[in-house]
């Protein structure tokens, strides 16, 4: 087993630094000169000399990326011209709001999804067969943006179920102490039931958007997976010597079909990630992604850079957590490795 | 409904008289007789799944309010009218009128040909990029192989939309790299399609015999290897058509690309974005709604065209 996760790190390595060039290049092509960028609109053109030797710009582009690595390495990912705060610290205190907002959206799908495609794979032509069929052919045409600002207008704007799109909390309340950086699991370490309320509420949205348009891959996984396994001879054998419907789906079939489920999500993520950037805009939320958007609009570059390379890293992560949890579910993957 | 039932009673005299002809004259007709069999096998699949039909009458919609949509539309998409603003859909301004009192029927038929046009051209692009060296890496094996397999690698470790955030930032803010960056983060989608396509045929017998002739590499991928894979590569094409609108769209959605006030369904949505919660549901409603049309017909589309190329990979 450690031998498995030791080589899916090794194999992680040549991923981050493929990530870390194309980060470091994305930052080069930007158009225009830096150097007069950061001396301001009224420098003179010694004043803007002097900044390109300060940041290093009149170096050769290897040696460039030699100090960029080595920032890197620093944790220094530059300061964001907007805010003045270093990006490191700006994305440190953002980041848990997109992770809270990204996992429970994702878990609500998967809640969703694994019961749908197993109920249409083990009734084919049935009504549950054809709302899967619908749901997952809708769900990816959806564009998350528009879900998203569909579900305000019906339960803020009709309804009024749900508290105006405008952030983590209600500004009445103040937010839970930090430790975990959730609301969701500060609020009950703090013990205000009220506070984790409110939290959810302005949570549901948004999460709810996430979580359907990653529903339409995962059930359609599961549904493909399941069919193929309940075809298999070990199902038929199940079957045959008796076992109870329950047993032999949930038992036998399932934990067979639940490998290619694992390996969407490493897609699912990739698409997540994307899409929180859009949700975050919709509903205001402070999150790594809306910071972006922000700092895109201002042309100030460093936290976008800041930003593409914290999801690529994390997603890489992800990917090697999903390599490793593959080889939890199906042991024949160890002897494998 | 009536492009539908047109389309398929077409097809139906079609294949019938081509399969006429291929009885009468059967050694000279091979050709026809594989055309009529393809056509019979997508008349069996429209009959079958009447959706792509249905689809493929949407995509027919899609391209005419393309080409002629900006001389048909009642309004001029940028002329204001601050009287009529904010006015919901009535029978002068089918789909109500925004901030500006600017016609949002218009906007959205004069849009589709920005957007297709984006669509098009990046799905064009990554077939040129991806599909080259895909075939390559498959054709040649060894450094060329791995070289591409290190890029799609490394494109494939970024989410995607993220990645394509920053191509578009650091290139500029402009609709042509909006282009470019969907085309790169579709890049390995392509490239591997294309890799096992040509990987499979590279040993084939009919490629070792226009080897024997004395054809040369570049001359084997092009009019061996190419023309083979096409088919797979077009319903490539038209299965991430779909996701290209939506990553454009999405990119306008959050400033990128377009500018207001050109008329685009993303940007037309994130303008109508401010107005959904105080109760003007239509100003983003109805670009939303075209945008998720498109997409739903283009993945339908592909879906469909997968069924008649490839039967066995039917889900």
């Amino acid at each position: 087993m450690i031998n498995l996760v030791l080589k899916r790190l090794a194999l992680a390595i040549p991923s981050l630094i493929g990530v870390v060039i194309i980060t470091f290049l994305l930052t080069r092509a930007l158009p225009g000169d830096p150097a007069a960028y950061f001396a301001g609109p009224a420098a003179t053109a010694e004043a803007v000399q002097q900044v390109r030797v300060k940041l290093g710009l009149d170096k050769p582009l290897i040696v460039q990326f030699a100090r960029y690595v080595v920032d890197l390495a620093h944790g220094n990912l530059g300061n964001s011209l907007t805010s003045g705060q270093p990006v490191v610290a700006d994305i440190k205190s953002r980041l848990p709001a997109s992770a809270e907002l990204t996992l429970v959206g994702l878990i609500l799908s998967v809640l969703i999804a694994v019961p749908l495609g197993i109920l249409a794979a083990t009734r084919p032509g049935s009504f549950v067969d054809h709302l899967c069929r619908i749901v997952t052919t809708a769900g990816v045409s959806l564009p998350v943006f528009f879900t998203g600002l569909i579900l305000v207008y019906v339960f803020y704007y009709l309804l009024g179920w749900a508290p105006a799109p405008l952030g983590r909390l209600d500004i009445f309340f103040t937010p839970p102490p930090q430790i975990t950086g959730f609301y969701l699991i500060d609020s009950l370490i703090a013990g205000k039931m009220d506070l984790f309320r409110a939290a959810l509420a302005q949570l549901v949205l948004p999460a709810l958007t996430l979580g359907i348009f990653s529903l339409a891959p995962i059930a359609r996984m599961t549904r493909a997976s399941m069919l193929a396994v309940l075809s298999s001879e070990f199902v038929r054998t199940a079957r045959a010597s008796g076992l109870t419907p329950f047993t032999v789906i949930v038992t036998y079939a399932f934990r067979n079909a639940m490998l290619p489920v694992v390996t969407t999500l490493g897609m699912v993520f990739s698409f997540l990630l994307g899409a929180n950037v859009l949700v975050e805009k919709v509903f205001a939320w402070p999150g790594i992604g809306s910071y972006a958007v922000e700092a895109l609009i201002a042309s100030d570059f460093a936290p976008v850079q800041g930003f593409v390379l914290t999801m690529a890293v994390l997603y890489v992560a992800i990917n090697l957590l999903i390599d490793i949890l593959y080889g939890v579910i199906d042991p024949r993957m160890r002897v494998e490795a | 409904m009536t492009i539908v039932e047109q389309t398929e009673a077409g097809s139906e005299a079609g294949a019938g008289g081509l399969a006429a002809t291929a009885v009468v004259a059967d050694p000279a007709a091979k050709k026809a007789s594989g055309l009529a069999a393809t056509i019979q096998h997508g008349r069996y699949i429209v009959a079958e799944n009447p959706v792509t039909g249905l689809a493929f009458g949407l995509f027919v919609l899609i391209v005419l309010a393309a080409l002629v949509g900006p001389y048909v539309v009642p309004y001029d998409p940028l002329a204001s009218d601050t009287v009529a603003a904010l006015k919901p859909p009535s029978l002068h301004h089918w789909f109500g009128t925004d901030q500006l009192g600017r016609d949002i029927f218009s906007r959205v038929v004069v849009a589709t040909r920005l957007d297709f046009i984006i669509a098009v051209a990046s799905v064009a692009l990554v077939f040129l990029m991806g599909g080259l060296a895909g075939i390559a890496a498959g054709f040649f094996g060894g450094w060329t192989d791995r070289i591409v397999g290190r890029i799609a690698d490394t494109i494939m470790a970024f989410p995607l939309f993220v990645l394509a955030m920053g191509i578009v930032a650091a290139l500029g803010n402009t609709v042509q790299n909006i282009i470019i960056a969907t085309a790169i983060v579709n890049f390995p989608l392509y490239a591997r399609v294309a890799r096992a396509e040509a990987n499979v045929r590279r040993e084939a017998g009919f490629v070792q015999a226009a080897r024997l002739s004395g054809n040369g590499d570049v001359r084997l991928l092009l009019t061996q290897i190419l023309p083979n894979i096409i088919p797979i590569m077009v319903v490539q094409m038209s299965l991430t058509m779909g996701y290209a609108i939506l990553n454009a769209a999405g990119l306008s959605f959050i400033g990128l690309g377009v500018r207001p006030p050109s008329p685009e369904w993303g940007i037309m949505v994130a303008e109508g974005s401010t107005f959904m919660v105080s109760g003007e549901w239509w100003i983003a409603f109805f670009p939303g709604l075209a945008l998720m049309i498109a997409v739903f017909c283009f993945n339908l589309l592909g879906d469909g065209l997968r069924d008649i190329v490839d039967p066995q990979r039917r889900t």
